[in-house]
């Protein structure tokens, strides 16, 4: 059976052929993130690949992740490309680099996830919302529903936890 | 094994292949007319700059994305009865990446002569990053599933992250980046086939709409319907052309960084593909960046010049910011940054049109509007003003940086032959 949902409008199909896929968004469904992790060399890995990028095994099973990171990298869409998106505009593309394996297996490497800032409800965040977040940002991830067993890992800012005095943002 | 990088041990190539043709259409939008007739018109006139009949070509390559004719349909229209033909997937970085296998498969003896094209209705048919709608309403699924499904889908919006990153390791400021739009737009106000000839300032691009912050809309390259053509062969038949020939001293074709299903995986992001392809760029040509007269830098954006001239080695890693912006890239100055007015101002052909380009910057036949003396040459002036020269006095080397994306580029070192 495919894995089948809906987002922003869009159809979403993951085959049945496109096995490391469906576990990936059936997991986000569970509420948690779970990434890819080496069952040889003990690495984790985004996004999904049919091989360990360091020791080339296929063996691999999911391991839990905090789901919290800080922003490594963002950008503001003012000019959106899919229809669905336009009336979100400006919305935020987030680089998320996760607190785990930070700087390995190289220096400079990470886990650095795709992602929206949202609300807590998982709507594309508001302008005021986007104009807070920068470089730095701590955020956490939330679980948008996209249908039965299937959801898309986004992101909000960690209310949790103190966001740091002077995150970077693009100069206005 | 050796893991060394370095791919430098063969120099016997160096200086043995050269460009002998370039063609290209006007540059539009609206061609009114197919891109197989586009092509076709490109190379016609290529093979004419290269005084070559139709069977004196045996080779063509070309590459694009679903959006363009194959090598056997222009074969066809003009006559060709190839030896040796490959159409590829890709858009930047592919003029140079092709030259290399151009060389490839001349030296392997598959045939003798290539041309290759590149023919787009980049405007009026099939936009880049799903403009228009193709591509932005299909179904999510594999890949998508981790891009287009949060809006990232276009160019701009997926290269922003590197750019943005640049900004904050190295204090790089939009004020700086402005400046290659700048700069391109006074080379293309002196190049009559540009698509836009203004000349604009550093206060037009930061006052122009923001697309993807960090760009504005004047540090994104213009779409434009074309079709573009260049002529490879042996320097020792290049001497029967009429030109000048631009000698090919290396070629770096599609170098990468690590992780190249999603570089980003793999830092630092503000560092690009060509902190890679200089380590076989360089050696190969037996030459470095101070030996450079005029560069020809990939302008998708105008941080995407920038970010390879840094990366090659131009000026100091961080620096790229004060070197965009110091003036040197300007017709007059030290080196000279796509004369034609690349990406930014001249057409958006994907790296083609900048490779032809210095190779009439070698030659010393640049088509601006300077006086045509009576031997039929033009009689340059060397005056960069508005709607002036943009010929380089007497120089020797170019190089053609091309990008794919921040983490894959090709290169392209030539020099002057005799």
């Amino acid at each position: 059976m495919p894995l089948e949902g809906t987002h922003l409008g869009a159809p979403v199909s993951i085959p049945d052929l496109d096995k490391p896929n469906q576990e990936f968004y059936a997991h986000c469904s569970s509420g948690v993130l779970h990434l890819q992790h080496c069952s040889e060399c003990d690495l984790v890995r985004y996004p999904t690949t049919t091989a360990c990028p360091w020791c080339m095994s296929p063996e691999y099973n999911w391991k839990p992740m905090s789901g919290k990171g800080h922003v490594y990298s963002y950008a503001e869409i003012h000019h959106a490309i899919q229809p669905a998106f336009r009336e979100h505009t400006p919305y935020a593309l987030l680089l998320v680099e996760l607190d785990e394996q930070k700087d390995q297996p190289n220096e400079y490497d990470g886990l650095r996830l795709n992602g929206n800032l949202v609300t807590n409800n998982g709507v594309l965040a508001p302008p005021d919302l986007v104009a807070q977040i920068g470089i730095g940002s701590r955020v956490r991830v939330i679980m948008n529903d996209l249908g039965e067993g299937i959801a898309l890992p986004q992101w909000v800012l960690d209310d949790s936890v103190k966001q740091p005095e002077n995150v970077w943002r693009y100069p206005d | 094994m050796t893991t060394d990088i370095n791919a430098s041990t063969e120099k016997y190539l160096r200086g043995k292949y050269a460009i002998v043709g370039i063609g290209e259409t006007e540059y539009t939008r609206g061609s009114g007319t197919t891109t197989r007739a586009l092509g076709t018109t490109a190379v016609r006139n290529a093979l004419k700059d290269a005084g070559l009949k139709p069977s004196d070509v045996d080779g063509m390559l070309s590459y694009s994305g679903n959006d363009s004719i194959p090598s056997t349909s222009l074969a066809g229209d003009l006559g060709i009865r190839l030896n040796f033909y490959m159409d590829v997937m890709g858009g930047g970085s592919s003029t140079e990446a092709l030259i290399g296998i151009a060389i490839g498969v001349i030296e392997a003896g598959m045939c003798n002569t290539v041309a290759l094209f590149r023919a787009m209705n980049g405007y009026s048919q099939v936009r880049i990053g799903g403009t228009g709608g193709r591509g932005a309403t299909a179904p999510l699924s594999g890949d998508a599933l981790f891009s287009r499904a949060y809006g990232q889908s276009s160019a701009g919006q997926s290269f922003a992250h590197t750019f943005m990153r640049h900004m904050y390791d190295y204090g790089t400021t939009p004020e700086q980046i402005a400046h290659v739009k700048v700069i391109h737009s006074e080379h293309a106000s002196n190049n009559p086939k540009a698509y836009y000839k203004n000349r604009v300032t550093v206060d037009d691009v930061l006052s122009s709409r923001v697309i993807v912050k960090p760009l504005h809309l004047l540090d994104c390259c213009v779409e434009t319907d074309n079709a573009t053509c260049i002529i490879i062969t042996r320097m020792d038949r290049a001497k029967d052309c009429p030109h000048i020939p631009a000698k090919i001293m290396s070629v770096v074709g599609r170098c990468s960084k690590p992780r190249i299903d999603n570089h980003y995986q793999s830092g630092p992001i503000s560092t690009v593909a060509g902190h890679y392809a200089k380590e076989i760029l360089w050696p190969n040509a037996g030459l470095g960046p101070g030996d450079v007269d005029i560069t020809g830098s990939y302008d998708a954006f105008t941080f995407t010049s920038m970010l390879q001239l840094e990366d090659y080695g131009f000026c100091k890693k961080g620096d790229g910011g004060d070197y965009v912006s110091s003036g040197i890239m300007r017709l007059g100055n030290k080196r000279p940054n796509n004369t034609s007015g690349g990406h930014l101002c001249e057409a958006y052909t994907h790296g083609m049109n900048m490779v032809i380009e210095n190779v009439r910057q070698l030659r010393g036949e640049i088509d601006d509007s300077c006086p045509i003396g009576e031997n039929g040459q033009r009689m340059h002036t060397y005056d960069y003003s508005e709607g002036g020269c943009r010929q380089v006095k007497n120089p020797e080397i170019s190089a053609n940086l091309g990008w794919a994306m921040p983490g894959t580029g090709s290169a392209l070192v030539m020099a002057k032959g005799d």
